[in-house]
């Protein structure tokens, strides 16, 4: 399992279109990513789980990335949340 | 007549025929079945229907609005993709053997409530697209399609809530204003509606009785005025022409280069007098800041502004402006402008008296306190700093020994900074008649236009008996303007006109053939200015 961390840079929050822009990218992973912050987990693949978590600018929120390719995967998802959220 | 106050949208003037927008309320039966795996297959079939729909609007709300707008469609797509939202669903016709359309009501508003519980205002919002995709994929269930009748003549669209594909869906030519009785800021409809540009107020509490009639929608004021009279009718119809205007020129003059038609660009800045200005500097396009009259620091306040509050005022503006110039004018009051802690005695002549460049020259410790913030900005992006009121070489040299000071006061401590352009105000008729020596000692002049009229015609601005003699346009002044920009550019010095002159349409041919590098005027100003320098000619045709 790998697991990192990134602080939320855009002002609004994982709103609609950044949590649908981070949904569709997990989706292009085979591992599983799981989104953690604090005590709630969601699944990064459910657009409603990574709505449901109610994140905001500066949360801090750690990305767990889960068997098959998980090397691969985790760089694709640092690299697109760097870029974009 | 009557008028309904609401929250503006997105501003501006419709006025037509009111048309109330009934939604087709879904009742959904709840029945018994017999066939769970028909059932599911069923919502299997209609979710791929669904999803084809949302592309086609993906695709009709990527030409009206954009890829940032058409996003929505996106979302619901993965919204209605969602394992959890499609397991709702399977697991209640399972458990309960209830049809497909029941089993998606239920779901709906367990997801819908969920988002309305969320502490935050924005998510709440987002229980609205719940409800829009589910009631999509009841409505193709159900196997009706989901046409909106629209009248043939524009209207003004009255409805309880809209939902965003129902925004998208509408044929935008035969809508000329939103208003709904409920909805939020946040909501995507606002957001499309913002993006489309159509005049938009939400929180109208509207009777049903207004369907059919005419009225006003004001997004300038959020007000909706039903049966206007003809008075009001008539105001209405004039400001939404000036609207109409404004939006065609800033249509096709943002973005667009300053430039006569024969190639000579000019620096078309804007005047400002505090942060306030910022968005309507940047919504009309100025290409820097000419003029950032620094005395509200100082009026604000009941002392001196340190240097860290003003570094962070000059920062953010600095900041803001991303790599454009911006020219901060340093302290200008005087006896006429009240500020309690600077204990100025009252003069008989404030106009003449201690004031400006004289203050900061007698009292430097302000005035360097004032130039640190600057410098300390001016890593930041692109600063120039003017000085005000000149009217000696002796001055300007004085001034460029305290700049120097600062300058090493900071390298020693370590902090850094940026190139600054040096200039001065022309606003005194000494300054005029040696501006080809104060040339070689700075970077830019600024003139500025009112002060050099009333101190070269000797009529005192604040005197209303003498505003029929006061005359900006006296040849006087124009030849002083010729004057000035033939001296600077012996020494390629660059000049520009930050007063009241420099907005005047009348004369901007005129200053344009002499030579004029920039002028900054008042946001507003810009883009008409803009346009009407496209029309000159800087040499002679």
């Amino acid at each position: 399992m790998i697991v990192f961390e990134f602080t939320v840079k855009d002002e609004n929050g994982l709103h609609a279109r950044p949590a649908g822009l981070l949904v569709k990218e997990a989706m292009k992973c085979k591992s599983s990513v799981t989104l953690k912050k604090g005590s709630k987990k969601g699944d990064a693949k459910k657009i409603f789980n990574v709505m449901g978590l109610s994140v905001k600018h500066g949360d801090i929120i750690e990305v767990e990335v889960e068997v098959d390719n998980e090397e691969s995967d985790a760089k694709l998802l640092e690299d697109f949340i760097t870029a974009n959220i | 007549m009557y008028s309904l106050n609401g929250k503006t949208v997105f501003a501006g003037i419709a006025i037509g025929k009111i048309e109330l927008f009934k939604k087709e309320q879904q009742s959904v039966r709840r029945y018994s079945i017999d066939n769970v795996d028909f059932e599911i297959k069923r919502v299997s079939v209609a979710k791929e229907e669904t999803i084809s729909q949302l592309k086609a609007l993906y695709e009709k709300a990527l030409i009206e609005v954009g890829e940032s707008g058409a996003m929505i469609f996106e979302i619901h797509q993965m919204m209605l993709e969602d394992q959890d939202y499609l397991d709702s669903i399977d697991n209640i016709i399972k458990s309960q053997s209830v049809n497909a359309e029941y089993a998606v009501a239920v779901t709906a508003d367990n997801f819908a409530n969920m988002f309305a519980a969320m502490d935050d205002e924005y998510m709440q919002a987002r229980a609205a697209d719940v409800k829009d995709i589910s009631e999509r994929l009841i409505t193709v269930l159900k196997g009706k399609n989901d046409d909106m009748s629209q009248s043939e003549e524009p209207v003004i669209l009255a409805a309880d809530d809209l939902s965003p594909s129902e925004t998208v869906q509408m044929d935008k030519s035969k809508i000329l204003a939103f208003i709904t009785k409920y909805g939020s800021a946040n909501s995507h409809t606002a957001i499309l509606a913002r993006t489309m540009g159509i005049p938009a107020l939400i929180g109208i509490d509207y009777d049903e009785d207004i369907n059919g009639k005419i009225a006003v929608v004001d997004g300038i004021n959020g007000k909706l005025i039903i049966n206007p009279d003809d008075d009001i009718l008539q105001k209405y119809k004039t400001k939404q022409h000036e609207e109409a205007v404004k939006k065609k020129l800033l249509n096709e003059m943002k973005g667009k280069e300053t430039i006569t038609k024969d190639g000579r660009k000019i620096k078309l800045y804007s005047n400002i007098g505090g942060v306030s200005d910022m968005p309507s500097v940047l919504s009309n396009d100025a290409e820097g800041i000419g003029l950032f009259r620094s005395e509200f620091l100082y009026l604000e306040k009941d002392n001196y502004p340190t240097e860290e509050e003003q570094f962070a005022v000059y920062k953010s503006v600095v900041e803001t402006m991303a790599g454009k110039q911006v020219i901060i004018r340093t302290l200008d009051i005087g006896a006429d402008k009240q500020i309690g802690y600077f204990n100025l005695d009252k003069e008989e002549n404030p106009a003449m008296g201690y004031r400006a460049i004289r203050i900061c020259l007698d009292k430097t410790e302000i005035f360097k306190t004032q130039l640190k913030a600057l410098y300390r900005a001016s890593a930041f992006g692109n600063v120039g700093i003017m000085f005000p009121m000149i009217i000696s070489i002796e001055e300007v040299k004085k001034i460029k020994k305290i700049v120097e000071e600062v300058k090493s006061e900071l390298s020693t401590i370590g902090i850094s900074y940026g190139k600054v352009e040096l200039g001065i105000m022309i606003e005194t008729p000494a300054a005029v008649m040696i501006s080809e020596e104060l040339a070689k000692e700075v970077d830019f002049f600024s003139i500025g236009t009112n002060d050099l009229t009333q101190y070269t015609l000797a009529i005192d601005r604040q005197n209303q008996k003498l505003d029929n003699i006061y005359d900006s346009h006296h040849p006087a002044i124009l030849k002083m303007i010729k004057m000035v920009i033939d001296n600077a550019h012996k020494h390629n010095t660059w000049v520009g006109i930050c007063g009241e002159l420099g907005a005047d349409i009348t004369l901007t041919e005129k200053f344009v053939k002499m030579g004029i590098d920039e002028l900054s005027v008042s946001p507003n100003f810009i883009l008409p200015l803009r346009s009407c320098i496209r029309d000159c000619n800087y040499g002679n045709v």
